[in-house]
């Protein structure tokens, strides 16, 4: 019997329980926030697409900035029976896949997403013990709620577990 | 301004037509440049959030190429082009003469060859707008890269993903005689553009 994961998509977040696990299909400078709760073993995911929801004239969607999106995840978990203190966080992503010739800061954005859920996460008091992050080539991960493990895989740079 | 789920049928279609256009020069360029013929199917445009834009093009695990480029200036936008990975092979296959299932991997030739096609094909769409809008665009070099569908949209989603959470996908196959060769081209233009565009094809 196999099990279907639970997909989130480009700028959305979910939560799942064993023996679901979630799954991000090609992340690339998008960057995959992973939570976990090790007692009750609750796992969260979100698909972070920019960093700052500051710069945006309208937030319509908190799942898809960092500075709103970390909290956002943190919060559902939170209801959903979750204790802070005993969150961890796993991220990859933040990858760079267009090179531009001279290429300004605004296409380094895999990088200041990276930068910016690090931070997020500092300020929410969640430990990060786990990151694959940068490069230039797209990830799927898959992160599973009975352990926590995060699998990474890509198209030609192997996979990993983190 | 305007989100683009705001557009009504008549936008749309406005969009389409010069989608049309812009596709058609296109495959007359393609024509030219592998000496036969290249048709197109009428293009598709839909507005659609970001999590199914994936859809469109097969999925978001699906190995493509994807050539990018930005059009700065007056009307800002971005143009993707994106090919599943044993169609382009096909291409440059014709491209250079040889028999169909000799390329099978990447090298500078066959990226800068890839890069020319998708030059070719922004400025064949930039020429049809130009004409509607009375604007000269001037695109940048496209920029190459090969992997998972999802993670090369992504990154062209977040150039639009401050202001908008849906984007403007376009929809073109290109026909060769024996396949389809089916290539999906993606124009993002920024929402202060999207309202020039319809105002200069008197739709606003």
């Amino acid at each position: 019997m196999s099990i279907e994961p639970v997909k989130v998509g480009m700028a959305e977040f979910k939560t799942a329980l064993p023996p679901l696990s979630l799954i991000t299909i090609g992340l690339g400078s998008c960057v995959g926030v992973c939570l976990w709760d090790s007692l009750i073993k609750i796992g969260g995911m979100a698909h972070i697409m920019l960093p700052d929801s500051t710069q945006s004239r309208i937030v319509q969607n908190r799942a898809k900035f960092a500075d709103t999106g970390v909290p956002l995840l943190i919060e559902e978990m939170l209801k959903l029976g979750a204790n802070r203190a005993r969150l961890i966080a796993k991220i990859a992503g933040g990858a760079q896949m267009f090179n531009f010739p001279g290429s300004s800061n605004a296409m380094r954005i895999g990088e200041r997403n990276a930068e910016a859920v690090k931070k997020c996460l500092e300020q929410e008091r969640i430990r990060l013990i786990a990151e694959d992050i940068g490069g230039n080539f797209g990830r799927t991960i898959e992160f599973f709620t009975d352990n926590g493990n995060l699998f990474i895989k890509t198209i030609n740079k192997g996979q990993k577990r983190i | 301004m305007k989100d683009f789920y705001e557009l009504n049928e008549l936008q749309l279609d406005a969009l389409k037509e010069i989608s049309n256009i812009g596709a058609g020069n296109a495959a007359t360029s393609l024509s030219q440049m592998l000496g036969r013929k290249i048709n197109m199917s009428v293009p598709n445009a839909n507005i659609a959030p970001f999590p199914n834009i994936v859809d469109f093009v097969g999925g978001a695990e699906i190995e493509v190429a994807g050539g990018y480029l930005r059009v700065d200036g007056e009307m800002p936008m971005g143009i993707l082009f994106m090919i599943p990975k044993e169609q382009v092979f096909y291409f440059l296959d014709l491209l250079f003469g040889n028999p169909i299932g000799t390329c099978t991997n990447w090298d500078e030739m066959k990226q800068s060859a890839f890069k020319e096609i998708v030059n070719i094909l922004a400025g064949s769409y930039l020429n049809a707008l130009s004409v509607f809008t009375n604007q000269v665009y001037s695109p940048s070099v496209p920029a190459q890269a090969n992997d998972m569908a999802g993670a090369i949209l992504g990154e062209v989603l977040q150039q639009i993903g401050e202001v908008s959470d849906h984007a403007l996908v376009v929809e073109n196959i290109f026909i060769e005689q024996e396949r389809q060769i089916k290539g999906h081209f993606f124009l993002l233009p920024e929402p202060k553009t999207m309202e020039l565009l319809l105002k200069y094809l008197g739709v606003l």
